[in-house]
């Protein structure tokens, strides 16, 4: 009844864009997860609470500028930009001790800055939720499909090939990029022709998480920025890198937009347990590819 | 030999006496802490027959336990039926889950096999979470009609301490059987075990379902002790404190995820007397024990202790 009521060809349309500016999202932020992943082989679960951080300080530096568009702009730059940071001394200060040490030990070591992590948000910003709103330039709606579509997710829908695109440069038009790339493949080959893999790993963690903020900061103005956003995102890009192909930073594109599209369709059809749909879709494509769509750095 | 054969069986017997006649001296708060330190032990254990005995990745292994304690709920409060249905359908309901999310995930190994497994018990929470009409959402369901004998604390305590010993003495025979032999096999060399004909697949869904059900059991005995369930019983941070369970005692040993979670349970209440923040806390001890003991704190003083003994030996 409602099935037939909502699935008319324009509100199916206008999901499938909604979808799409979540991909934007859950790509930016499963592509650092993956490539932490493939060449640090860290299972980094403190990715989620590094893009929450990235949404409060995106929101605390735009109030602290007046909450206008130049605030939140530059809000936009400065909060991957610490996050980034903070996982460069996390790096340099600790995980460097441990990169030969067992997945698991590894994992739990990121479980244990996620507690840390999340304690400090609650320290630092309390347990209220807060919201933001975008900057005059994207606020509003346009008219796709006969249906309002908010300015801001157009914007997002614009600036997920951008990113894409400059991940593709970074990976295999630069240096670092190729090296990390082969550090991913065989590290001690790359060690042994006489190449820094420590600095190489430093750099790669450090763009990782720079995406987890990037991640957190854009997506602040859509939703109520709060504690526990790190769970949902964290549980989700998981799903999206493994369906993917571990690693693969195009296995992460192309899993996020299943689980973006099957996610804003399945609303449509189920709200309540839309979120069944991308799961039902990744273990469907599980079950018949193991390793993920993409051949997997592992 | 012989000397450690005895304090193999002395150090439980007197440890067993001591809890027997806990509450006789005890009070309230102290017999209701012990109850959940068995409770988490016993899930702990249960993990660790995947974790240390098998050598996989369940990264979410409280979903079991989550799903057990609902499973039990939700017979004593919707239906008529006697007690032991609903303690019944505890372990039923978590090896059924087991077995569902088994099929999927032991087609992988190592990390990816934990972090799909992570994710679809995410996928229970999030039913379990949304679904009010039938679980309570995120509410939950509290005023479970438990059996009079057993509502009590000291009668829901020697419950506990029942099930529990039975729980860990089964779980103990199992690793010890032809079955528990194998499932090391597997942990220890997968590749050469599919070779001599072992169905590695097949013996890591049975320990996943075995490990789901004694989940499953804790469930119910965390039903028993507290009178209630909510959504967070199955959420995966509470899967890492068992990890961290495990990984504290020494997941090479039997015993050691019980005094992982006797560790851990205590921390969790003392440390929570004083600040909220208690989380951060154990995130630091965590954090240490990674970096300066690998092999947990059983594990360590067992590795100091066998290198002493094999000093004294020679």
């Amino acid at each position: 009844m409602d099935f037939a009521a909502n699935l008319t060809l324009s509100a199916l349309g206008q999901q499938i864009l909604v979808g799409l500016s979540r991909t934007t999202i859950l790509f930016i932020v499963a592509s650092g997860l993956s490539l932490v992943l493939g060449v640090l082989r860290i299972p980094n679960l403190a990715h989620g609470s590094l893009y929450m951080i990235g949404a409060f300080v995106t929101y605390s530096v735009a109030m602290a500028l007046g909450g206008g568009a130049f605030g939140f702009w530059l809000a936009l730059i400065v909060a991957p930009v610490l996050v980034a940071a903070v996982s460069f001394a996390v790096e340099r200060g600790i995980f460097r001790h441990l990169y030969d040490r067992e997945h698991l030990m590894l994992l739990l070591f990121t479980f244990s800055l996620t507690l840390v992590f999340n304690d400090m948000v609650k320290l630092i910003w309390g347990a209220d939720y807060r919201s933001l709103s975008p900057p005059e330039v994207l606020k509003g709606f346009v008219t796709i499909f006969g249906l309002p579509f908010p300015r801001y997710n157009l914007f997002l829908l614009m600036l997920g090939p951008v990113v894409a695109l400059g991940l593709w440069w970074l990976t295999n038009r630069t240096k670092i990029g190729k090296i990390a790339r082969a550090a991913a493949v065989d590290r001690e080959m790359v060690g042994a022709v006489g190449i820094n893999v420590s600095r190489v790993f430093s750099s790669v963690f450090v763009i990782g998480c720079f995406l987890a903020g990037l991640g957190g900061a854009l997506v602040a103005p859509t939703q109520n920025i709060t504690q526990g956003m790190d769970h949902a995102i964290i549980i989700e890009t998981f799903l999206i890198i493994i369906v993917g192909g571990l690693g693969n930073i195009w296995g992460a594109l192309l899993g996020a937009l299943i689980f973006g599209l099957t996610d804003s369709v399945g609303i449509l059809i189920c709200p309540q347990f839309a979120i069944v749909f991308p799961y039902a879709a990744v273990v469907t494509v599980l079950l018949v590819r193991p390793k993920g769509l993409l051949k997997s750095t592992w | 030999m012989t000397q450690s054969r005895f304090q193999a069986l002395v150090i439980p017997a007197v440890l067993l006496l001591a809890l027997a006649f806990l509450p006789q001296f005890g009070t309230r708060f102290y017999i209701y802490l012990v109850s959940l330190i068995l409770i988490q032990g016993l899930l702990a254990t249960s993990l660790n027959l995947l974790l240390g005995f098998g050598g996989m990745y369940q990264f979410h292994h409280a979903v079991f336990y989550g799903t057990g304690a609902y499973a039990t709920a939700l017979v004593l409060t919707k239906t008529g039926s006697p007690a032991w249905v609903a303690f019944a359908a505890a372990p039923l309901a978590g090896g059924i889950l087991s077995l569902l999310i088994g099929v999927v995930c032991v087609r992988l190994s190592k990390l990816y096999f934990g972090m799909l497994q992570i994710s679809l018990g995410s996928l229970v929470w999030t039913i379990v979470y949304r679904w009010y009409n039938f679980t309570g959402g995120d509410d939950g369901i509290h005023g479970i009609p438990v059996p009079d004998a057993i509502s009590s604390g000291v009668g829901a305590y020697y419950f506990t301490l029942a099930v529990t010993v039975v729980s860990l003495f089964i779980l103990y025979r199992i690793i010890r059987s032809p079955f528990g032999m194998t499932f090391q096999a597997v942990r220890d060399n997968p590749v050469r075990c599919e070779a001599i004909g072992v169905n590695v697949r097949v013996h890591q869904l049975i320990g996943m379902v075995i490990a789901g059900a004694f989940a499953g059991i804790a469930g119910s005995l965390f039903v028993t002790v507290e009178g209630s369930v909510f959504p967070e019983l199955m959420f995966w941070t509470l899967s890492l404190e068992i990890l961290i369970m495990c990984l504290l005692g020494g997941w090479f040993t039997f015993f050691g995820p019980m005094l992982g979670a006797a560790v851990i349970v205590s921390l969790q209440t003392f440390v929570g007397i004083y600040t909220e923040y208690w989380t951060m806390v154990l995130g630091i001890v965590l954090m240490m024990l990674i970096l300066l003991l690998p092999q947990g704190v059983l594990g360590f003083f067992m590795e100091r202790w066998i290198k002493i003994s094999r000093s004294e030996e020679n």
